[in-house]
């Protein structure tokens, strides 16, 4: 793992839940969902950010391409790395949650792991198709960062979409960010803000492979 | 000079259509950069089990045309066939029936050589109980036995070199193709990796082998094309080209004093091809060697130059070579 990885993708959203904890009256169940969501989003796109940017560049990408696999498969394969760091980095998050929320909050454990899974595959197939973006590895915490940072503050990690402006809203409603959140916070409090979970789930679903197949057509079209 | 090569073309043309030996097919295969040709309508056949050495200066273009085959570049222009698949619609078949050296050594750095080989087994869908053996086998074939346990970013550039090798060989492909493998290796290095390949195509594997090493081209190839400038200008066994290109003759030549380059020649010596500073002496490759005489005794005399030593030899492949491509580019 590369120090970007271990920063961004593990540090970072624990420091972040760790400062809510200790300010703002604290880690409510409103904002937990939203911890998880952002440890999931900042692991798994931090995990793409640094290997596949890095692989492309010192040539040991395009190894992969002379396997006989189709371009698909390796957005896929690249997308399933991705997804693990996403399920390591939420896990520290929520044992603090469970830890100080116990008593608060209803979790559906089946529901959540279905959240989990599919909502870490979201936000890592949405990683990797932005690693295909980006060429230059010393910038590509910076352009991840421009990106994700606004990311979080338009969606309802951090303030409900009751309090948002209503023009934002359809903004909200563009980014996977959202729906991501959205099905975390109703697998693990049984409430949501904005869209239904059937909705959430079905949007994480769809999205996840609409990105998966363009960022195989992506590979495919990228060669010299 | 280049004319040549149109011959050369319908000769292979015709092997493409009779021949079932073959196993690469290319026709007419181009590659633009923008505004730069890499490869321009290049055709030709390779034969099952043969080593087909494709010599060429840097920048020719073999690097290009080895990467449209595999996949790994985007083709402008024409077609290749790699046992009878097209390398573009059916690509990852032709993935299952090739193995790929690139030029530069790219396994992953942190893995030892064998895990590195049982990773790329895994890629190639080798099935669990097999994969080590495999790793085993090649490791022992290309002695890196003992360095097993060691990780790829601690191996010398020959033991690299193998190892890449190695992994291209994991799925037994029929085809395998090397681009500049030699380069950068010394020549025990050479040698030994020499022998090997060898064994690889007794063993029944063809040979796809780019190189800009004249002397590699014709002692390890069955057949040789020559590429420059993207363009195919000669192609044949050794020894056809041999025959084809013969150059009668190199005369060499040392003067006193031994102040002479061949820029001081160059007025004086216009029946020659080329001429070469090597080691204590000039190199001249002969076209017309009673010109080159005359012009020699000339330039001795108006330079108060005498002749110590002149000896003429028969060219060599690195002579054939320089007269095929023409001199600008030597
Ligand atoms: N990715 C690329 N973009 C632009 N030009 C390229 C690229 N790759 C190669 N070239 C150009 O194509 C020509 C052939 O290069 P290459 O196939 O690498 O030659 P070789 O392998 O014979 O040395 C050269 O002029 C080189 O500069
Ligand atoms: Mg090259």
């Amino acid at each position: 793992m590369k120090p970007g990885t271990i920063s961004w993708g593990l540090l970072f959203p624990i420091a972040f839940t760790l400062a809510f904890m200790v300010r703002r009256g604290g880690l409510t169940p409103w904002l937990a969902p939203g911890m998880v969501s952002l440890s999931i989003f900042f692991g798994s796109t931090s995990m793409s950010a640094m290997s596949i940017v890095f692989e492309r560049r010192i040539g040991s990408f395009e190894r992969l391409l002379l396997y006989p696999a189709s371009y698909t498969c390796v957005a896929l394969g690249k997308t399933l790395s991705s997804f693990f760091m996403g399920i390591l980095s939420s896990l520290p998050v929520l044992a603090l949650i469970f830890i100080i929320l116990k008593n608060s909050i209803v979790i559906n454990p089946v529901l959540l792991v279905i959240a989990l899974i599919t909502t870490t595959f979201l936000s890592s197939s949405f990683g990797v198709l932005m690693s295909f973006l980006v060429k230059d590895p010393s910038q590509v915490m910076v352009v991840f960062n421009l990106i994700r940072f606004p990311m979080m503050f338009l969606s309802d990690i951090l303030i409900p979409a009751s309090s948002m402006p209503q023009a934002l809203i359809p903004i909200m409603l563009l980014q996977p960010l959202t729906y991501i959140t959205e099905l975390l916070r109703y697998s693990i409090t049984s409430y949501y803000d904005l869209v239904p979970p059937t909705i959430s789930l079905i949007v994480t679903i769809v999205s996840s492979l609409i990105l998966i197949i363009t960022t195989g057509y992506i590979i495919e079209k990228q060669r010299p | 000079m280049v004319s040549i090569h149109r011959t050369d073309i319908s000769m292979t043309g015709n092997l493409m259509r009779s021949n079932s030996q073959c196993i690469i097919v290319i026709k007419e295969l181009t590659k633009d950069y923008y505004n730069i040709r890499a490869v321009d309508h290049i055709s030709f056949c390779i034969r099952k089990g043969e080593i087909f050495g494709f010599l060429g200066p840097n920048g020719a273009g073999k690097t290009t045309t080895v990467r449209m085959l595999v996949g790994l570049t985007r083709i402008t222009f024409g077609e290749a066939f790699i046992c009878g698949y097209d390398v573009v619609r059916d690509y990852r078949r032709v993935r299952e029936l090739i193995g790929v050296v690139p030029d530069a050594s790219n396994m992953y750095s942190d893995l030892t050589c064998m895990e590195n080989l049982i990773f790329s087994a895994k890629m190639y869908r080798i099935p669990r109980n097999k994969r080590r053996n495999k790793a085993e086998e090649l490791l022992k074939f290309f002695g890196l036995w003992k360095y097993r346990n060691t990780k790829f970013k601690y191996l010398s550039k020959g033991l690299k070199r193998r190892l890449t090798i190695a992994a291209s060989l994991v799925h037994d492909p029929k085809v395998l193709f090397l681009d500049e493998p030699t380069t950068g290796l010394d020549v025990m290095g050479r040698r030994a990796l020499w022998k090997k390949l060898l064994i690889l195509r007794d063993n029944g594997i063809t040979i796809f082998l780019t190189t800009h090493n004249v002397h590699e081209a014709f002692q390890l190839s069955d057949r040789v094309a020559i590429i420059n400038k993207g363009k195919i200008v000669a192609i044949g066994s050794p020894s056809e080209l041999q025959r084809k290109f013969s150059v009668r003759e190199v005369l060499e030549i040392s003067f006193y004093p031994n102040d002479i380059g061949p820029s001081d020649l160059y007025n004086f010596v216009d029946g020659a091809i080329r001429v070469n500073r090597k080691n204590d002496h000039l190199e001249i490759i002969l076209q017309d060697e009673i010109r080159v005489l005359k012009g020699l005794l000339e330039f001795a005399k108006k330079t108060n130059h005498s002749i110590t030593m002149i000896r003429l030899r028969g060219a060599d492949a690195e002579d054939l070579f320089i007269r095929i491509i023409g001199e600008e580019n030597a």
